[in-house]
């Protein structure tokens, strides 16, 4: 039983291989071991998603005066992959006005997470 | 009625159609009519929120509406005639065209050059035979994120989705994100019929079960979809004992996408049944002389990037086609052999490079990708359907090819 917890099995997406890499680690969460991978980059993916798993976080917001709905937007940069939902809760609550330009920034800094939520086209009135 | 006329038409104003329509202008011609149904340009790119797009073309990780603005707002820098909400109507082979908008009603064309660039439509459940009764509830992928992205809908709050192709597992995230619960993704095949990329960060990151080897075998519910039976197949396909049911108030179908092919048959072009679009050579050049095809609507490829390169090629052609200098060269035809569901363009006449894509029926490790005069050589390490396999051919390849009336490719096991 406590083998199982110290080990997380990802499946890489570095390559079309799609290498399942095995990540063991003793009780601190410290890294003992990197199975599976066939190369130096499923290494470095299966530790960063041990470690830190980031996402880019795309969706859109409700918009206002526009030809649609709905605006699309993402996050500037990488988020925590376990603050998604947390992003997904303020992306919900705002309500934009057009005309927006690709890149306007509709929540800054969301979060703290030093990432803003930025729209990803033009949307004219 | 109405008459414009140009010199090429573009039909559809997605990636492949932009593309086309910027080289054709790069290339000098500068009277192109560039139309399109939707009320403004950039094809379902603008629907595809998700990011991935640009890997390849300009080596950033962009979204779809990202990823369609590069070519928007380089048309707006042409003089490229962008006519929107317009439909073509009618088309002859002899390149007369019938197109109708809601401002100038009916309009005659009759372009020197035609390039066909209408993308694809998505199987549906009746082209996949699911059983049980026809309530509300049920969608295609692509009418579902739609829905969500641009009209503002949510289609449903317990989902099922039929099918693990990538627009499916991109809408399972999608729907989750905005909180739905997507309880299951079915596929019939032992392999996810996506990207790798998708089920690991829209499947397993939010713990949705994909169900290999399975398949939605009864829909229940009488105004609104109720619950679905999912079964497990046998090694032949058919649905074996140990069923068990979802409730759920909506199916999403992801079962594979068809090119659109209706201004196609009218002008009478051969459809090829391995890629259901038709016969092309690598001019992107129809069987009718002066008639191009691209994009999901030549075939249906992995990537956008794909379909802008090919526009790219297509749209090259076109105006060469316009100055007497596409040259019509002797054509070797290009034949799938083993393993190889299809491989694209169908026809090889070009002398300074070509690029074929190639799609297997079944994954496999460890392969050598060959041709028929030992051409073609090339190890991989695995190849799986959801994949195309991009071959380079080079001057010094095509030279060897010109003296071929066949190229067969096969895809084998080194063992």
């Amino acid at each position: 039983m406590s083998d199982r917890i110290n080990e997380k099995k990802f499946i890489c997406i570095m390559c079309p291989l799609g290498c399942e890499v095995t990540v063991k680690s003793d009780e601190s969460g410290q890294i003992t071991e990197i199975l599976g991978n066939s190369c130096k980059k499923g290494e470095t993916y299966a530790r960063d998603e041990f470690t830190e798993p980031m996402r880019v976080l795309t969706s859109t917001v409700a918009v206002e005066g526009a030809r649609f709905a709905r605006l699309p937007v993402r996050t500037s940069d990488l988020i925590p992959k376990d603050r998604i939902f947390d992003c997904m809760k303020e992306i919900q609550k705002i309500r934009v006005k057009a005309p927006v330009k690709l890149g306007d920034k509709m929540i800054e800094n969301i979060l703290g997470l030093g990432v803003d939520i930025v729209a990803t086209r033009d949307l004219s009135l | 009625m109405k008459n414009i006329s140009t010199d090429i038409i573009i039909v559809g104003a997605g990636p492949a159609g932009m593309a086309a329509a910027l080289k054709a202008y790069e290339m000098g011609i500068k009277n192109i009519l560039l139309v399109d149904r939707l009320p403004e340009p950039g094809g379902i790119l603008q629907q595809c929120v998700h990011n991935g797009f640009g890997l390849q073309k300009f080596k950033e990780d962009l979204t779809g509406p990202e990823f369609a603005d590069r070519y928007i707002k380089k048309l707006g820098n042409t003089g490229i005639n962008v006519m929107l909400h317009t439909m073509v109507m009618e088309m002859t082979r002899d390149r007369k065209m019938i197109i109708s908008n809601d401002v100038d009603g009916l309009i005659e064309v009759a372009p020197k050059a035609i390039v066909m660039a209408m993308g694809c439509r998505e199987r549906t459940r009746q082209q996949v035979s699911i059983p049980g009764t026809r309530p509300s509830g049920i969608f295609t992928a692509g009418v579902a994120q739609r829905f969500m992205n641009i009209e503002g809908y949510l289609p449903g709050k317990e989902v099922v989705v039929v099918g693990s192709g990538d627009i499916g597992m991109i809408m399972a995230r999608r729907m989750t994100l905005e909180g739905a619960k997507v309880h299951a993704v079915t596929e019939i095949m032992p392999y996810p019929g996506g990207l790798t990329r998708n089920v690991v960060q829209c499947l397993n990151d939010y713990n949705i079960p994909l169900y290999l080897k399975h398949n939605v075998i009864d829909i229940r519910g009488r105004d609104r979809v109720k619950a679905v039976k999912i079964a497990r197949l046998d090694e032949k396909g058919k649905p074996m004992n140990g069923t068990f049911e979802i409730e759920c108030d909506t199916l999403l179908f992801s079962v594979g996408l068809i090119p659109e092919n209706e201004l196609s048959r009218m002008i009478s072009l051969e459809l090829s049944h391995a890629t259901g679009g038709p016969f092309i050579d690598d001019n992107y050049q129809t069987s009718r002389e002066g008639v191009f095809i691209c994009g999901n609507a030549a075939f249906v490829n992995d990537l956008a990037d794909y379909a802008g390169t090919e526009g790219e090629i297509a749209g090259e052609a076109a105006a060469k086609y316009l100055n007497d200098s596409l040259e019509a060269g002797t054509k070797a035809r290009v034949v799938a052999g083993d393993n190889v569901r299809f491989v694209v363009p169908n026809f090889i006449t070009r002398e300074d490079s070509v690029t074929l894509y190639a799609r297997v029926t079944q994954p496999m490790l460890d392969v050598t990708v060959s041709s028929s005069g030992g051409i073609i050589n090339m190890k991989k390490q695995i190849v799986k359907p959801s994949e195309m396999i991009e071959i380079n051919l080079d001057s010094e390849k095509l030279k060897k090819i010109k003296g071929l009336k066949e190229l067969m490719i096969d895809v084998r096991p080194n063992k």
